[in-house]
């Protein structure tokens, strides 16, 4: 007879290629985490700075929660400001703002894939395996060819923001009404030079083929050419389709919850609940739970939360609140996007539930996709039409008003409620509030929670397959507890 | 170089942003561009290999002199809340305050940044009532101190270099950096608020492409108009430090060319203007906010004259969002 096996702990921090501060305990049996805890160990109070301020102020203070998000926080802050001065705004601004919140969401998938994500295989772990030389030189930390690659690429695609936006991150060129940017004909054409040199860097070294193709991709029969010796197999997907095949990395990670996502660039990508299928959302049904959060105060909708942070709190172990929708954890972003807008691959990978696999391949695929949807936009700009309308003064304005958009992460919300025309109350729930949440009043873990257990931990006290299911969430902690 | 200059980078209660907006240096990224400076990143949160054990121990080794290396760059204000305790921020795995490690670090490095406003000033996170009771390294806000104290200096005998801004373009950060890698940064270097001359020197203002318009006073009224942000719509550009508009930010834009105004992101205290954001605060109608070095009277003055001597091109593409009149031409006499 054996006898019980021990349960250790561990603790994993600073975990590092992540956005923003993460610490993970792990319970550890039987060579498997048997449960986890994430912490966001930091609390910047920006929801608390908002208050009192008259409602522009969002304009500059909530992008600069996220300097990785920064444009989806200036689009939340705008719509929810829309909203409240009943405007819409101009067609030239919305496709604007379409392109620069899909930029900035495309940007960050490279930068996932390239800097946070596949440096991992390159680790000593892996000397063994036959593609660990190809992946030490192409994605090594700090020295990756690929990565290197990658990051210029995505340098001078970001181009695009400088000019539809002033900069990046922390642009005020989103407002209510459109954008303040006003592009000629020259800059319009700019434009499409832009994502041209972008879509070549794609297909020749992300993909090793069209970016139609892979945004068609239909199935898992679909990959075979990434997976043979042909030029596809040569590509950076290729290389991780390779390793994901090796080591399993679809059946790591798995959540098999609800998927959720708040819609994104006028039903390209639809809003809903994917939970074994398309269902609606019903944005009422979402509540913060705050029982293991160090916050003072009981459950609530964003629109009524509050948020008075209590350090001394028994039973709480991150800054973090849990959102629940009806009560349930529910895991969003790229994959739960993709499910929603019915891309055939990712529905066939996510079928029975989600992974390291599927979410990774959700972002890349969603990089062809958005790449191509922006090629049209741009053709869609009208240089000498408006960018923007001016929105009325919100002096006397009462009212409790939602911004809601899908940043790169998943979905981001912005609840304000303005009395005599200055912020009473500005609640915040960003798309790694979702996945990383703590424990609910219930006990139920949050979605990295769920999915870490049983993940192999034998080679601890750096258990890599630990890593891997963290990244595939693409965490931003600097959203996460703002 | 004979062997590397070696930085350290801590993010404390930060966004991410000036790691985000220097990972755009050159087009090329931080860590090329660094490179041929001969500059190595040690250690940083987001791009390193290491985590977890292994970033423990180095950071460790380093705190206590084990490790020696170059440079601590800290991107993100220091919390020391809640009560002093520093709590708001705890380095993960270590169960110790940012605000500590910091300070341990920041006496071993030969010399300390302060990458962005946060880190050097307080910046957003010190806005209201400061909850967190966030501060940069050497200031709070305008007061010198910060966390380290005011005649805090380095083991190289410099104060904390200050590279503002919300984010700061790459270049300040690439530039600061290869500086000092050569030795070639010194205190005189500095203006009064330990930023880089070399980009604190000049006014924002400098190189704006709406300049035209403000010669003229021929002022923006609505947004994405192309006249004078100054006058209604809170531009701070003729105040704020910094070599923005001389300088391409993502391959070309700046803030005012992008039609939204500057709210001064290099100053300490930016996170609180007295008034909104983006409308220019005006007593009688005049601006508060005139250009600091020039008497009020005789600005006022000139902005009578200038507006008075407005070309009809100016006063109309001033409120419109294209070119609605272009330049005259006039065919050469014969």
């Amino acid at each position: 007879m054996e006898a019980a096996q021990a349960v250790t702990r561990l603790l994993v921090g600073p975990f590092n290629r992540v956005e923003g501060d993460l610490e993970i305990a792990l319970d550890i049996a039987d060579r498997r985490v048997e449960s986890a805890r994430v912490a966001a160990p930091l609390y910047r109070g920006f929801e608390h700075i908002l208050e009192g301020r008259p409602p522009g102020d969002a304009l500059v203070i909530a992008p600069r929660i996220c300097g990785i998000c920064s444009i989806s926080h200036s689009v939340a802050a705008s719509r929810a400001l829309a909203a409240a001065a009943g405007i819409e705004p101009e067609e030239n601004g919305r496709r604007a703002t379409d392109l620069v919140l899909a930029a900035e969401n495309v940007a960050d998938h490279l930068t996932h894939f390239a800097l946070f994500f596949m440096p991992d295989f390159a680790r000593p772990v892996y000397s063994g395996r036959l593609w660990h030389g190809e992946a030490v030189a192409r994605f090594r930390a700090t020295a990756g060819g690929a990565s290197a690659r990658l990051v210029a690429a995505r340098a001078r695609f970001l181009h695009l923001v400088g000019a539809l936006a002033g900069k990046w991150p922390h642009s005020l060129a989103i407002q209510p009404g459109g954008t303040t940017a006003s592009i000629d004909l020259g800059g319009r054409v700019r434009l499409s030079g832009i994502l041209s040199e972008f879509r070549q860097v794609l297909e020749t070294h992300l993909f090793g083929a069209a970016l139609e193709r892979v945004a068609a991709l239909d199935g898992p029969e679909g990959l075979a050419p990434w997976l043979g010796d042909g030029p596809e197999s040569r590509s950076d997907f290729g290389l991780f389709l390779t390793i994901s095949r090796d080591l399993d990395l679809a059946g790591l990670g798995r959540w098999d919850g609800p998927l959720m996502s708040f819609g994104a660039f006028d039903g390209l990508f639809p809003a809903g609940l994917w939970a074994d299928g398309p269902q609606a959302l019903d944005m009422g049904a979402i509540a913060e739970d705050l029982s293991h959060a160090w916050m003072a105060g009981e459950t609530r909708h964003p629109a009524r939360g509050i948020t008075r942070p209590d350090a001394d709190k028994a039973g709480a172990y991150s800054w973090c609140k849990a959102p629940r929708l009806s009560g349930r954890p529910v895991e969003v972003g790229a994959l739960a996007r993709q499910m929603m807008a019915g891309q055939p691959l990712v529905r066939a990978l996510a079928a029975g539930g989600s992974g390291v696999e599927a979410r990774v391949v959700a972002r890349l695929v969603e990089i062809a996709r958005l790449v191509l949807a922006m090629e049209g936009w741009v053709r869609d700009l009208r240089p000498g039409q408006p960018f923007c309308r001016d929105m009325p003064p919100l002096t006397d304005t009462d009212g409790a008003v939602a911004g809601l958009v899908e940043a790169a992460r998943g979905g981001l919300g912005h609840w304000l409620t303005i009395r005599r025309g200055r912020i009473h109350r500005y609640q915040i729930v960003a798309p790694t509030t979702w996945n990383f949440s703590p424990r609910d009043a219930a006990g139920v873990p949050g979605p990295l929670e769920q999915a870490l257990v049983g993940t192999p931990a034998g080679d601890a006290p750096d258990p890599v397959a630990v890593q891997h299911v963290v990244r595939s969430f693409d965490p931003c902690m600097a959203c996460t507890v703002h | 170089m004979s062997r590397d200059f070696t930085i350290l980078w801590l993010q404390a209660a930060s966004c991410g942003g000036c790691t985000m907006s220097a990972l755009g240096a050159g087009d090329r990224g931080l860590v090329a561009m660094l490179a041929q400076y001969g500059i190595r990143l040690l250690w940083h949160p987001s791009l390193s290999e290491e985590g977890g054990m292994q970033a423990r121990a180095m950071l460790e080794a380093a705190a206590a002199g084990t490790a020696p290396f170059d440079c601590l760059c800290v991107e993100g204000a220091i919390l020391r809340g809640p009560g002093g305790s520093g709590r708001f921020q705890i380095l993960g795995g270590t169960g110790r305050p940012m605000a500590e490690w910091v300070r341990a670090l920041a006496a071993k490095a030969a010399v300390t940044v302060a990458v962005g406003t946060c880190a050097a000033y307080g910046g957003i996170p010190a806005a209201g009532d400061n909850p967190t009771q966030a501060t940069g390294l050497q200031w709070s806000g305008e007061v010198s101190g910060g966390l380290l104290g005011r005649d805090w200096r380095s083991p190289a005998g410099l104060p904390v270099i200050n590279v503002a801004g919300c984010a700061p373009h790459p270049g300040w950060v690439i530039e600061t950096l290869a500086a000092l890698a050569e030795g070639a940064l010194s205190e005189s270097d500095l203006d009064p608020l330990g930023r880089p001359l070399f980009f604190a020197g000049r006014l924002a203002h400098h190189g704006c492409a709406r300049n035209e318009f403000y010669e003229f006073k021929a002022s923006a009224e609505h947004w994405s108009d192309g006249g004078c942000l100054m006058e209604n719509l809170g531009c701070k550009a003729t105040q704020a430090a910094g070599d923005c508009n001389l300088r391409a930010w993502n391959g070309g834009g700046s803030c005012t060319n992008a039609g939204y105004p500057c709210v001064a992101c290099t100053s300490p205290g930016f996170e609180e203007p007295g008034a909104p954001f983006l409308e220019t605060p005006k007593l009688a109608g005049i601006p508060v906010g005139l250009p600091l070095d020039m008497p009020k009277a005789w600005f006022m003055a000139l902005a009578a004259l200038s507006k008075s001597a407005t070309p009809e091109r100016v006063r109309r593409n001033a409120h419109a969002d294209h070119v609605a009149v272009p330049p005259v031409w006039r065919p050469r006499k014969p």
